[in-house]
């Protein structure tokens, strides 16, 4: 018993940082019908900026990760601005692939600033795990749900009262009617790439505090997909229970087929509860359906 | 800066607000739709732009409201002024700001926002975000059909309250001109009626000026002061609505108002023609 709930627990705890993640697929998908395949590589970036933030200029950590947040939102407007807008227009597979070569120019020249060793963060959160009626759990992971779990509520906030959020969404739904109302799609656009790095940059940091900095970080952003995927690739909902449902089967799946099968189940059950369920639910779970009426 | 009076303005003795003078738009830099298009709107009053399907009513429009760049379109030629500024250089957004606001052909509302949320998107542009609630229930006022839906996803409106939605959605941005293109499209008689007399309402109450582009001349003269009527790019009559409702051209063309039963021959139809051309 206390095994099962160990699993959920973690579980929860690692879809709630697969949610953030997922959350900046969302973000982009619903303002511009893209899948951005640079993703893994945007929390690569977020985590090596905290860290040289942090070792380089010997700031302290909340500092660090809001000078991490900054680069990181100019950067992501930046990539619009040299990548994707010269694409406004053209078919979105266009789109999609200039993200694919994006991921690849990236990381090379991550590996140029930064190198290919695994570097590790400073210990940030309190090390002694805590005891939780029988399950343990290390604080670093309660940390990251918790901040995870307020941008996930901040973020729906912004998206369904603030004036901006409703702007972003209108562009996504209907590009010139929102022109009609004043709304610059360009810059709508601008701010969504922003958002998407900025919250990258919080989930690298998270993951990095979790597994050290490395390449697999990059790899992590790609796991996340099934997540999205499986909520419904432009809903915010979808994108925090989707990372919930993965989180804590993924474990499931480590913790009780692993040791009959010998291992490899954990990475494989994400793709496979994925394909169950866009067998039955082709949206994913709370994707918007495309509105026909006769 | 000059002045812009022009050939709209004598009818009131005063500057029109919008003036268009000899306006040529052109489509991916080969496509003539408008060629030498001038009108006036002044300010306060309601105007009605008329003409058959693809006389150039829409991208008369979208000329105004600068939406025309967004589809590679242009204004190659003349220009186009607002308040006494030229406007035909500047951006969508620019515009709207200014106080221009279109209400495209087809509603176009944003199927999966709720009716409120589209209403606040109209809202955008305002920076007295104080004033918006207040705003709201000015547009529920209007639409009162609206105030129940306000939760509901608006794709799943009917066509009517659509059109309702996105009326209300250009009052949010409280306009100085409000440009409505084809409002009556695919409504029933009587939901149009009622829809034009809330525009006529709110030219009234709201002293918000109207050009209005329909294809049914008939309700549109009805609440209008002031008509043009369009052919190929251009216009070739224009008049108070109550002269163009007398116009006997006018009447048959546009009014389908013939002596009932009449059977109409051959020669009539020639006569059309003929006349059709020696007005454009």
């Amino acid at each position: 018993m206390v095994f099962l709930l160990q699993l959920i627990v973690s579980g929860l705890v690692i879809g709630g940082v697969y949610a953030l993640v997922a959350l900046g697929f969302v973000l982009i998908y619903k303002a511009s019908d893209v899948i951005n395949f640079a993703q893994g590589e945007f929390l690569l970036i977020g985590a090596h900026l905290a860290l040289t933030f942090l070792l380089v200029f010997n700031l302290p950590f909340i500092p660090a990760v809001l000078g991490a947040l900054t680069v990181a939102v100019v950067l992501g407007a930046a990539v619009e601005r040299v990548v994707l807008r010269p694409l406004i227009g053209e078919p979105i597979i266009s789109m999609i692939m200039a993200t694919i070569g994006l991921s690849s120019a990236l990381r090379g020249l991550l590996q140029v600033f930064w190198g290919t060793e695994t570097r590790t963060f400073p210990n940030i959160f309190p090390q002694d795990a805590i005891n939780l009626g029988g399950v343990v759990v290390s604080q670093v992971y309660l940390w990251s749900l918790g901040i995870a779990l307020v941008l996930l509520a901040l973020f729906s906030f912004f998206f369904k009262r603030s004036i901006m959020g409703i702007a972003m969404r209108a562009t996504a739904d209907d590009q010139q009617a929102a022109l009609s109302m004043g709304i610059s799609v360009k810059v709508a656009f601008a701010v969504t790439w922003a958002l998407a790095a900025a919250i990258s940059t919080v989930g690298g940091v998270l993951l990095g505090n979790i597994n050290g900095v490395n390449i697999s970080l990059a790899h992590f952003g790609l796991k996340v997909l099934p997540v999205v995927i499986l909520g419904g690739l432009d809903s915010i909902p979808g994108a925090i229970v989707g990372g919930f449902i993965i989180g804590i089967l993924e474990n499931l799946a480590g913790g009780y087929l692993d040791p009959l099968l010998g291992g490899g189940v954990k990475e494989v059950a994400p793709f496979i509860i994925l394909v169950l369920i866009l067998m039955l639910k082709p949206y994913g779970l709370f994707g918007k359906q495309v509105i026909e009426r006769v | 800066m000059t002045r812009v009076w022009s050939r709209g303005a004598h009818h009131t003795g005063r500057p029109s607000m919008l003036t268009l003078n000899n306006v040529e738009v052109m489509y991916d830099n080969v496509i003539l739709v408008l060629k030498g298009m001038s009108m006036a709107v002044p300010q306060g009053k309601i105007v009605a732009l008329l003409g058959s399907n693809g006389a150039g009513k829409s991208t008369t429009l979208k000329a105004i409201s600068g939406l025309l760049k967004a589809e590679d379109g242009a204004v190659t030629d003349g220009d186009i002024n607002f308040e006494g500024q030229r406007i035909d250089n500047q951006s969508a957004d620019a515009i709207v700001r200014r106080g221009i606001f279109q209400v495209m052909e087809g509603r176009r509302v944003f199927e999966h926002l709720t009716t409120e949320e589209n209403l606040l998107a109209g809202s955008y542009i305002r920076r007295d975000r104080q004033n918006i609630k207040r705003d709201l229930s000015l547009v529920y006022d209007y639409f009162p059909q609206l105030m129940k839906l306000q939760k509901r996803t608006a794709g799943y409106l009917s066509g009517g309250e659509q059109q309702m939605l996105a009326i209300g959605r250009g009052l949010m941005a409280r306009p100085k001109l409000l440009l409505l293109d084809e409002p009556s499209l695919g409504l029933s008689p009587l939901l149009v009626r009622e829809i034009f007399e809330i525009i006529r309402r709110i030219n009234q109450e709201e002293k918000t000026t109207i050009l209005l582009v329909e294809q049914s001349a008939t309700m549109a003269l009805g609440i209008a002061d002031y008509g043009y009527i369009m052919e190929n790019g251009k216009i070739v009559l224009e008049g108070t609505a109550e002269k163009l409702r007398d116009n006997e051209d006018v009447k048959e063309f546009y009014l389908g108002l013939t002596e009932v039963g009449k059977k109409k021959s051959y020669r009539e139809v020639k006569h059309y023609k003929r006349r059709k051309r020696w007005l454009s």
